[in-house]
């Protein structure tokens, strides 16, 4: 056992550690990456895009992507490596992740050689960026509900309906959308997946204000909006797999949750004085404390359990399948705890509060990593069922025409 | 990065999980509930085996395999409930001679450890409360020591007895079970699998264990021993874990697998959390152990906290997944149940631990800010 990198590993991290320093500004030691702060800074999306053509440049967008695709060929412990080190510099590069590690990878594995030459390009080099259009009023954790309609005609489709969640889609260039292209096949199989010019006649952006107040992702609605067949992705009715592509490579993540974490509670707990003392005298404190830096080295050595399989080109177990649970989880707990232990000065946001309103911060986006890219119920279900082998849950809709099955009063 | 057994162990752990599977059974467990005396046998051929002398010198008739085979050893242990003086007799006072005996101390007692013929036991605690190696009750006079040590895990079947208690040049004495002055008497304990008694010293002849001679000796001891400790809660938690999925999927409730409702379900899958996170903190545990790194105390307090809570939810959860069936004589449910509190109250509750371990934390200039 040890946590040495291999040597080739040690090299690449190096030219990874050389190309960030070069291109980009390190955080300040204890700094703490709080979630998307600066997307909302002006000139951001540029400098974000500019960083990203550098990266692709360099060779360190894409690393995992095979070399058919433009990406770099190489392995995915280099592509965590790079993650790993980019992680501790000041760089926005969240706004591409829908594109490198979901939109295009999917396409280039369902799609033609045209969309792969005419798509995988521009998204390595952050001149295009991607949505994703996949969740609906009427469908989220049950996504094969949806009900925006594609039409055949002629050549192409005519799309209607709405979709919701859909994060930048505001300064997105095209979008993955899976539409609904037979209403007679049961939900799973009317399905079809493409891709989307967002500058199409007929698409509408409205952004929605989340509980936190900006307004990060966006309702999008489509009158009549016209796709060429040449845009869909795999076969006409074959959208539902094509979409699971898509979801398996979002929900197992590997990063943990931004924001406050065992170290940051730790601080507080050790500027705070409490009715007994010290805060880190206090037993209910230091009981919390002792409880997350085990459940947060729990995770980090998870972490290392998937990547040990991963240098050795193997596939990892199903472990890394609790990450984004227990992280979004303890990420809601911490900061809740947070201002607790701050009282009524507590509900006060911002810089003049220990650690700069962070514990606030988080308290309202955390709500947000409990349902992104599947729900803590969704993830228990495939825990439960991919993991340990427990039967499905009998479904009200299985074998029934989408057009018939019940959707409640609305 | 290699956060992994070396393939050796992995087959060791594959071997001991077939052989424990056939020859100790639950129902072994479930014998020594009922009254059996440890099944000296089976003790025997896990020795002829070389798993109980499998971390001791071979010179001491050990098989120097070091402390990752403990640590895959331990797990298999636990996940078969076994009915074994394991981590006393192995985990604790075997690797306590090792540690701290004198050379003619570990020439007599080693070999007849690791030959599986003579039994040892540690004896910590005093009365209710946490354990402090700093503030040891009982005392050592002239070679006599006189002290009553409670809840001392297989004491009846011990030859041997480790005994903590303040004396000069040792805070560990080791007496033997024939002594004069030596009392042993059953106590009623909640695992009755892994009993318990009562040992009363009245000027008992005892001998220091030399390399016991202070607080921080005893207490690298506890920690090495509750790594191990998570690994016994690990294979014990995934064992329950996998009766109560078995039979969620078998028993049917209205007309469907119970396992098909969510509730059940989501249950299940936190038990699937809570054991997969004890099982990463043990191995980080276990490359503290092996390094006999500067990390071992925090090491050992992480592995230690997830282990206990794995245990917990895990077994807990077993009975309920069963329902009313979970609650009788006649299920195993009960074992898992008391063994994995009965792991969670030897070597320390996970209280004792969290604010050990956050005392260490904060002796730290900065804690580690997790990748």
């Amino acid at each position: 056992m040890d946590f040495d990198d291999t040597p080739e590993e040690a090299e690449f991290r190096a030219a990874a550690r050389a190309f960030l320093d070069a291109n980009a500004i390190r955080r300040a030691p204890g700094a703490v990456e709080g979630y998307r702060r600066g997307q909302d800074k002006p000139g951001a999306l540029e400098a974000a895009k500019d960083f990203q053509r550098r990266k692709a440049e360099a060779g360190f967008a894409g690393i995992n992507w095979p070399v058919e695709w433009g990406g770099r060929g190489g392995t995915q412990i280099q592509q965590i490596i790079y993650d790993q080190e980019e992680a501790r510099y000041d760089v926005l590069t969240g706004i591409f992740g829908i594109g490198v590690n979901l939109a295009l990878p999917t396409i280039c594995t369902w799609g033609t050689d045209a969309h792969r030459a005419r798509f995988a390009g521009p998204c390595l080099r952050g001149e295009e960026v991607w949505c994703q259009l996949f969740s609906e009023p009427a469908g989220g954790s049950d996504l094969a509900a949806l009900r925006t309609r594609a039409v055949r005609d002629g050549d192409g489709w005519v799309v209607n309906g709405q979709k919701i969640w859909t994060s930048g889609a505001h300064y997105c260039d095209f979008g993955i959308l899976v539409a609904r292209t037979d209403p007679d096949r049961p939900k799973h199989e009317g399905l079809s997946y493409f891709i989307l010019d967002m500058k199409s006649p007929g698409v509408e952006i409205r952004p929605i204000r989340q509980i936190s107040g900006s307004a990060h992702f966006n309702e999008v609605f489509f009158t009549d909006v016209r796709i060429a067949d040449d845009r869909r992705v795999g076969p006409v009715g074959a959208g539902w797999k094509v979409a699971l592509t898509t979801l398996m490579r979002e929900r197992y993540g590997m990063r943990a949750a931004p924001g406050p974490d065992f170290e940051e509670a730790f601080a507080l707990a050790q500027a705070l004085t409490l009715e007994d003392g010290p805060a880190l005298a206090n037993a209910a404190v230091r009981e919390k404390l002792a409880e997350w830096y085990t459940r947060t080295q729990g995770l980090r050595f998870t972490r290392f359990r998937t990547m040990t399989a991963l240098s050795r080109g193997q596939t990892p177990g199903p472990e890394s399948s609790i990450i984004k649970l227990v992280a979004g989880n303890k990420l809601q707990e911490i900061a809740a705890w947070g201002l607790d232990l701050m009282g009524m000065a507590g509900s006060e946001s911002g810089e003049a509060l220990p650690l700069g309103g962070l514990f606030e911060e988080a308290l309202l986006y955390a709500p947000a990593l409990r349902i992104a890219g599947g729900t803590d119920e969704i993830m228990r279900n495939i825990i439960a069922e991919r993991v340990l082998g427990l039967p499905p849950d009998i479904r009200a809709d299985k074998g029934m025409a989408f057009r018939d099955v019940p959707t409640g009063p609305r | 990065m290699n956060f992994d057994f070396p393939d050796e162990l992995k087959q060791l752990r594959a071997e001991a999980r077939r052989f424990l599977a056939d020859r100790c059974p639950p129902a072994a467990a479930r014998r020594a509930l009922e009254g059996a005396p440890l099944d000296r046998a089976l003790w025997s051929e896990l020795a002829a085996m070389g798993w109980v002398g499998a971390a001791l010198p071979e010179r001491h008739g050990g098989a120097g395999l070091g402390q990752l085979a403990l640590c895959v050893l331990s797990e298999e242990l636990g996940r078969s409930l076994a009915p074994l003086p394991w981590a006393s007799s192995v985990c604790q006072a075997g690797e306590a001679l090792a540690a701290f005996g004198s050379p003619a101390q570990q020439a007599h007692w080693l070999p007849r450890l690791a030959a599986g013929e003579a039994v040892a036991t540690l004896a910590l605690a005093a009365g209710p409360g946490p354990f402090d190696p700093a503030r040891l009750a009982g005392g050592v006079a002239s070679g006599r020591i006189t002290a009553t040590r409670l809840a001392v895990p297989d004491a009846l079947s011990a030859d041997l007895f480790l005994v903590a208690a303040p004396g000069p040049g040792s805070l560990l004495w080791l007496v033997a079970r024939d002594a004069p002055g030596v009392t042993v008497s059953p106590a009623e304990g909640i695992d009755p699998t892994r009993p318990i008694g009562r040992l009363d010293l009245r000027d008992a002849p005892a001998e220091p264990l030399p390399g016991a001679a202070d607080p921080t000796a005893l207490r690298r001891l506890i920690d090495r021993a509750a790594v191990l400790a998570a690994f016994e809660q690990l294979g014990t938690a995934e064992a329950a874990l996998a009766m109560a999925t078995d039979y969620a999927r078998e028993r049917y409730a209205f007309g469907r697998p119970i396992g098909s409702f969510q509730a059940i379900k989501h249950k299940l899958a936190d038990v699937y959390i809570a054991v997969e996170l004890a099982r990463s903190n043990a191995c980080y545990g276990a490359w503290a152990l092996e390094a006999d790194s500067a990390e071992l105390p925090v090491a050992a307090a992480v592995a230690r906290i997830a282990g206990c809570e794995a245990g917990w939810i895990a077994t807990r959860e077993n009975i309920q997944t069963h329902g009313g069936m979970g609650f009788t004589w006649a299920y195993d449910c009960h074992l898992y149940y008391r063994r994995a509190r009965a792991q969670a109250l030897a070597l320390g509750s996970a209280r004792e631990w969290k604010h050990r371990l956050i005392d260490l934390l904060a002796a730290r200039n900065r804690p580690d800010r997790p990748e």
